[in-house]
């Protein structure tokens, strides 16, 4: 589970987070949102550690990050899996080099052990036979996925995701969202997706966590997101005619 | 930003550099690829300006000392010292300095703006090291020989030049190579190699590590890099010739 309490980041005299607090919790898919400038990817990027919080907390299973010892801090990273927006596949590297990489680094495991855990978390994310393939020669869908198997072939506690689906055809991006949520519950994942994707949110919002100028202005899941009167997420999720039109019907035949 | 601050950060990356590898065999791996990059592939442009430019150097020499007074051995000791002295290791490798320091400068920089540094941290990994001690490593011990090779090429293509010419004979120019033979003056250019090969590999990975922006900022950082680069090989030369032969 990973807790934050009243966090707070800015930049010089920028305040980007102005004291949100919230929690994730194992085995959920958790989205934030929210417009841009709203401080999605600086809440993202203090959750992982890229940025140090002004003040404020993010405890990780009760383990405040910021009072980690070195060595408590590489234990620590080595249970964070995160997909970047643009997939940060190493260009120089195969995919299955890509996969193998931490696995490299933070395991003692033989060449065959490691070739087998690749093997197994490129089938997990439906992606044989492309062990050889450079990122530059796949599609952005294959190396989203090649992005999520580097993620979790550590088999990591808690996976954070940056629009996993920008660039994607909706169709590819509905695969993604549930290859993330399958793969969430299966391992009792702490999930954190950063999204603009309104699919996204009405797929596999189990916690949306909505922001608005570095606050949190709602908290609720996707069945909630219907029915609920805070109008600054309405505006924000509904701002398309044809999602009006969808959520007035679906509040017509749930009276 | 001012000069200072470049040179506090530049000492500070430095500092995050040189830390034991947090993986031998990953280090190994990634030295190999390096010195593959970075030295091998550099083999073929040094090799092919080295022979050429001693050429020149030899004829230049010869056409020069056009006087009876001044023996033909004289072409060949010339050429030698300023082979040696000058043209291998720093006309070398100032030209190492635009052929790697862009490579390296536009290689990391890229890696920064499309978010694999950002992916290395997450993981826990210490990127400056992982990045830029391999490449350090790669061109401290692999440019000495390139230069070497550079030295002999230089002075085997100003015999050719000779011979070719008729300028000068080739036994004179032999002569002249062995005279005066001062082995200092070797250990002279593996220092300033030994200097300048840091220079092209770390100038490079700070103007990269630290891009901010897109693909436009990549390429200006990698012109960047190589005229900072070429600039501090340049002043680099002058102090330890200073130092070293006066």
């Amino acid at each position: 589970m990973i807790e934050v309490k009243d966090l707070h980041k800015g930049f010089g005299d920028v305040k980007v987070l102005k004291g949100i607090s919230t929690t994730f919790h194992p085995g959920e898919t958790s989205l934030i949102i929210g417009q841009s400038g709203s401080g999605k990817t600086v809440f993202l990027k203090s959750l992982i550690g890229l940025h140090i919080p002004e003040s404020g907390t993010i405890s990780f299973d009760g383990r405040i990050n910021t009072n980690f010892t070195t060595e408590a801090k590489r234990a620590w990273r080595q249970e964070i899996g995160m997909v970047f927006q643009g997939s940060a596949l190493f260009d120089s590297q195969t995919v299955e080099e890509n996969v193998m990489f931490p696995l490299k680094m933070f395991t003692n495991n033989s060449q065959k052990e490691m070739l087998d855990r690749v093997n197994f978390v490129l089938d997990r994310v439906n992606l044989s036979n492309a062990n050889t393939k450079f990122p530059a020669e796949l599609s952005g869908g294959m190396q989203k996925r090649v992005a999520i198997a580097r993620a979790i072939v550590m088999n990591p506690k808690y996976l954070f995701c940056d629009e996993p689906n920008s660039g994607l055809d909706p169709q590819t991006a509905i695969v993604i969202d549930n290859l993330i949520q399958e793969i969430t519950a299966e391992y009792k994942i702490t999930t954190v997706i950063n999204t603009h994707d309104m699919n996204s949110v009405m797929e596999i919002g189990e916690k949306i966590v909505f922001l608005k100028n570095g606050t949190k202005a709602w908290e609720g899941s996707k069945n909630e997101i219907f029915k609920t009167d805070n109008e600054a997420i309405v505006d924000f999720v509904y701002s398309s005619n044809l999602f009006k039109k969808v959520r007035q019907a679906y509040l017509n035949e749930t009276k | 930003m001012n000069y200072l601050e470049h040179i506090g950060k530049y000492c500070m990356m430095l500092g995050q550099v040189f830390k034991m590898p947090q993986r031998p065999r990953v280090f190994r791996e990634a030295l190999f690829k390096d010195i593959e990059e970075l030295g091998l592939k550099s083999l073929g442009i040094i090799m092919f300006i080295s022979f050429f430019i001693g050429g020149v150097i030899a004829l230049q020499t010869a056409l020069n000392l056009d006087d009876p007074l001044i023996p033909d051995s004289l072409i060949g000791f010339a050429a030698k010292r300023s082979i040696i002295l000058e043209f291998a290791p720093t006309f070398c490798s100032i030209i190492l300095a635009g052929k790697v320091g862009s490579y390296i400068a536009s290689s990391i920089g890229t890696m920064r703006v499309t978010e694999q540094i950002d992916a290395l941290e997450v993981m826990g990994i210490n990127s400056l090291n992982h990045l830029v001690l391999p490449k350090i490593i790669a061109t401290v011990i692999f440019y000495p020989f390139l230069i070497c090779l550079g030295m002999i090429l230089g002075i085997f293509g100003g015999w050719l030049a000779g011979i070719l010419s008729g300028l000068f004979t080739g036994t004179d120019y032999i002569i002249g190579i062995q005279s005066d033979f001062q082995p200092f003056l070797l250990v002279y250019a593996m220092i300033k190699t030994l200097v300048f090969a840091f220079l092209i590999s770390t100038v490079p990975s700070y103007h990269g590590y630290y891009v901010k922006g897109g693909s436009l900022a990549v390429g200006k950082a990698s012109t960047q890099a190589v005229v900072w680069t070429t600039v501090l090989i340049v002043i680099a030369n002058y102090f330890l010739t200073q130092m070293l032969l006066t």
